[in-house]
């Protein structure tokens, strides 16, 4: 009767096949399914999720695009036990994934023809660079792109090659960089990100695409409200603690909605209907 | 509509688990839970609530989902789930009968989770009428009725008799394996059992809980109600209420290395539990009264929210009488509720 | 009941309003008769739902580590077995004892509503206390049963009537009810089975465990701000009990953790939803301790040192004593 299809909790394997260092507590991993090329496809902003059997498995962002066909890629903080495993990976380690997870990014509905703003906190671009090279590869069906993106440090920013590469020297893409304090070497801006958005003082007919740590988020929110932008405007990811990944394990509610189904992506007007509790 | 005499429910028992696994409540070590039924088994069919719910028999407490080899970079991933065998579980409460309705609104939904569904596609229920409800009892306040359980046979038992009716093609089709053992019989001979038995319901101290004031949209009045406070204080985080719970689903997935390899398994887990939501880097909710608000509000709002305004109780009365400081989702809906002439 | 009850409340009134104390931690009524909770009320004016009576057998002492941290003074009311759980949290400094006023509340031994469903009677709508009968109301029909036989476990072995430590006592002057039971008796039994037995035994019964956690939680001796079963990187952290060996294993070594400061205050085995007779474990280790090291009550002061936490020249080896067949 029921068909063994959606085996949704069991996982696939994945081998890496490229380990980049990014910044000191950030690597990027290249995964290939076993035959080569994607493990799934995904669209920009869902989710996977990686193990290390005995070592545990949790929730990552795709950070690379659908339109990155040969191979996917997940940028990833070392922070607990899992993460400190997969920054010790070598070229070949087999991992498994299961994906992909998650609404994502309205990117062929909402995001379509508008003018897009990008603004990344640390670890937070990670998914929105899926989004950044999404929009870059089909680069006719969006307005402008601006993309404000905050680390702590110079050596902190995530990706910062291809940033200064490919996205700022795109048609119609202005990158602003900033860190949060003066660092010997860098002669760019310098402050919190919601403060230097109130300083680019960005035009409000942007959609906003806004991704870092919960308190970054909440008062670039508030930068963007006071330039006059509208919640409705602004598109933003949340992250909870999963186990499942389809909304049946019960731990990344919150209210009624589980991160993991109904998001991670959120409207902001939307989080203001749901408890707060995130 | 069938009967057998009760003296006969040994060959009952002994035809039906014939030809697959027949559990039912039996007493373990002066507890009582559903248990492989053998003729030496000690059958409690009077028992109302068994410690744990009838859930354990679709979604176990902690069941085996896969297992890995791993040798140097590689990894292997072995699929270790049996062969599904057709079961049936005997002396199943309306209540509990009505949470599988519950966790079927979550196994089941895309996408299927298909170790549960296999469970229940090879389960087959059948189902017993309560004469004599405890006072904990309030499965009424969720439109369950006692005396007409549902499942795949509903079963009745009074005048020396079990009473037993068929309710689904699945019901009809073990009722066949086994109909050498009955009478033919009427529901009129039910009848006075049943009127008997609705004049004890009635009189139940929670057969008029109001749940005014709980559903899909109650969310923001009840999330910041400063008494969860109060309702939360003397909660000491153990996983009671959610185990006994034949509504509560909620896992985990945890790996467990052998030594011969990794074991992938799940197990029922707790919003009660100080970890539930705990990330590498943060909690949304540190204190015990978040865990707890989680939990009521989990039942009672988000979930009805979800599912067509049902609600994910079933009034079996087991937090009740097992919660180690006597809170309960009762006293939860009655501090929180609305008046309704109000 | 209703004496000791009025004795309490007046108490309570004039401390929480001459500013003896700014709180009190003690039974809020419940939704039926015998089924209180433990609660904080606020002050004189919050007394409206305070109870005390026959089903307030909670330990109270293990709340007073969180409250005891807090601002002012909380008035705790406290059965003579619970004293001795807040003098032994007290030595383990996990309660600030000058945030703490202790009105002794005198105790006839609470009763186990398990206990009374276990005897069959149902749907239970009241109870009338006779002296040493129980008349039990039910929705069907009346039924009278001995208090004795459905006290809590820990009140059938009734351990002190005294209090270890008290700031003031509530109490009648009426006799107390001796103790039914030898707290013991059921140690002495498993120590009699053949190793055979007694590994049956307990296997029956920690088969059962739902690892809820709640005999752990309840518990005033296990007051690790992180329990070593909840800490990922322990390695032992666990949900549920992955086989047999676990579930055996989870409640020993908590009885070894426990072993020289468990007051046998009885709330593991109260709280067990599928009643294992924990306090037996718990009893065991005090039996031999009392055996190899002398008569000691976990909690009846607040400085010594414990005998398993000591050490004397004339400390008996437990080889010796085992093979003497037990005894100093």
């Amino acid at each position: 009767m029921y068909s063994a299809q959606n085996e949704t909790l069991i996982p696939k394997l994945g081998v890496v096949t490229d380990v980049r260092v990014d910044t000191p507590d950030v690597k990027t991993f290249r995964v290939n399914a076993l035959e080569g090329g994607v493990c799934f496809k995904h669209i920009p902003g869902q989710c996977a999720m990686l193990s290390i059997p005995g070592v545990g498995e949790a929730m990552f962002s795709i950070t690379s695009s659908p339109t990155d066909t040969e191979y996917m890629e997940f940028s990833i903080k070392k922070c607990g036990c899992l993460t400190d495993w997969l920054h010790q990976m070598d070229v070949g380690q087999q991992i498994t994934i299961r994906g992909p997870y998650g609404n994502g990014f309205p990117v062929e509905t909402d995001l379509k023809g508008k003018d897009l703003l990008f603004i990344a906190g640390g670890i937070g671009l990670a998914p929105l660079r899926s989004v950044i090279r999404y929009v870059l590869h089909n680069r006719d069906n969006y307005g402008k792109v601006d993309i404000v993106y905050g680390a702590r440090s110079a050596d902190d920013l995530v990706d910062i090659e291809e940033i200064r590469k490919e996205w700022a020297t795109a048609r119609d893409v202005n990158v602003y960089l900033t860190i949060d304090r003066e660092q010997e070497g860098w002669d760019g801006h310098v402050g919190f990100v919601p403060s230097y958005v109130k300083e680019l003082c960005f035009a409000v007919d942007k959609t906003v695409l806004l991704c870092g740590p919960p308190i970054m988020i909440k008062f670039t929110l508030a930068s963007l409200q006071e330039l006059g932008f509208d919640k409705t405007q602004v598109f933003t990811t949340m992250e909870l603690k999963m186990k499942c990944g389809v909304g049946k394990c019960g731990r990344c509610n919150i209210g009624s909605k589980y991160v993991c189904k109904d998001g991670p992506v959120f409207r902001c007007d939307e989080l203001d209907e749901l408890p707060n509790e995130y | 509509m069938l009967k057998l005499a009760i003296d006969r429910l040994p060959e009952l028992f002994a035809g039906l688990a014939e030809n697959r696994a027949l559990y039912l409540p039996t007493e373990q070590a002066g507890q009582v839970e559903y248990g492989p039924w053998t003729p030496e088994a000690k059958v409690r069919l009077d028992a109302l609530n068994t410690v744990k719910s009838a859930k354990d028999l679709f979604f176990p407490q902690s069941e085996n989902l896969m297992a890995f080899k791993t040798q140097g970079k590689n990894i292997s991933i072995l699929d270790t789930r049996k062969e599904p065998q057709p079961f049936v579980i005997f002396g199943v409460r309306a209540c509990d009968a009505a949470s599988f309705d519950i966790l079927d609104r979550v196994f089941l939904a895309e996408p299927v989770d298909s170790y549960y569904a296999a469970r229940r596609e090879q389960g087959t229920v059948i189902t017993r009428a309560c004469f004599e409800p405890e006072e904990s009892c309030f499965c009424g306040v969720f439109g369950i009725d006692a005396l007409h359980p549902a499942g795949d046979i509903a079963t009745w038992e009074t005048g020396g008799f079990l009473y037993w009716d068929s309710l689904t093609d699945k019901g009809a089709a073990l009722t066949e394996s086994v109909s050498g053992l009955f009478d033919p019989a009427d529901s009129n001979e039910l009848a006075a059992a049943i009127d008997r038995a609705k004049a004890i319901f009635e009189k139940l101290p929670l057969h008029d809980l109001s749940l005014n004031g709980f559903d899909g949209d109650a969310t923001a009045r009840l999330f910041d109600s400063p008494k969860w406070q109060e309702l939360s204080q003397s909660c000491i985080g153990c996983g009671t209420c959610t185990f006994v719970c034949p509504t509560c689903q909620c896992y985990d997935i945890r790996d467990y290395d052998t030594g011969h390899g990794i074991q992938r398994f799940r197990c029922w887990d707790s919003c009660m539990y100080s970890d539930f939501t705990k990330m590498a880097h943060g909690n949304p909710r540190t204190t015990q009264l978040e865990r707890f608000r989680q939990r009521f509000m989990h039942k009672l709002v988000y979930f009805p929210a979800n599912n067509d305004g049902a609600y994910s109780c079933v009034g079996c009365g087991r937090c009740l009488t097992k919660c180690p400081i006597s809170m309960n989702i009762v006293k939860v809906i009655k501090t929180l509720g609305v008046k309704e002439d109000v | 009941m209703q004496r000791i009850f009025g004795i309490i409340s007046e108490k309570a009134k004039q401390l929480l309003s001459d500013g003896t104390c700014d709180r009190m931690i003690g039974w809020k009524r419940g939704e039926f008769f015998y089924d209180p909770t433990p609660a904080v009320f606020s002050g004189a004016g919050d007394l409206e739902d305070f109870v005390y009576d026959g089903f307030c057998g909670s330990n109270l002492s293990k709340y007073l580590i969180q409250q005891s941290a807090k601002e002012g003074k909380i008035l705790a009311l406290l059965k003579p077995c619970d004293t001795y759980s807040l003098n032994q949290l007290v030595k383990e400094h996990r309660v600030r004892r000058e945030n703490v006023y202790v009105l002794g509340v005198e105790c006839r031994g609470m009763l186990d509503i398990d206990k009374i469903r276990a005897l069959g009677v149902k749907g239970i709508q009241s109870i009338e206390e006779n002296g040493d009968q129980l008349t039990v109301h039910t929705l069907y029909g009346d039924k009278t049963i001995e208090r004795s036989e459905v006290l809590l476990e820990k009140c059938r072995c009734c351990k002190s009537k005294e209090f270890a430590t008290q700031d003031d006592l509530a109490v009648t002057g009426e006799p107390m009810p001796e103790a039914p039971a030898d707290r013991f008796d059921m140690v002495k039994k498993l120590e009699a089975m053949t190793p055979d037995e007694r590994f049956a035994f307990w296997r029956s019964e920690l088969s059962k465990c739902i690892r809820c956690n709640a005999c752990r939680n309840v518990c005033p001796a296990c007051s690790c701000v992180k329990c070593v079963f909840d800490n990922d990187a322990s390695g032992v952290a666990s949900k549920a009990n992955t086989d047999t060996f676990e579930e055996n294993m989870f409640h020993i070594i908590r009885a070894f953790h426990v072993a020289g400061r468990c007051t046998d205050c009885g709330e593991c085995s109260r709280v067990c939803p599928q009643h294992i007779p924990l306090h037996l474990l718990n009893r065991k280790f005090i039996k031999d301790i009392n055996e190899f090291y002398g008569e000691y009550q976990a909690g009846a002061d607040t400085e010594s040192r414990g005998p398993l936490t000591d050490y004397t020249t004339d400390d008996v080896e437990p080889s010796v004593v085992m093979q003497r067949g037990g005894g100093k």
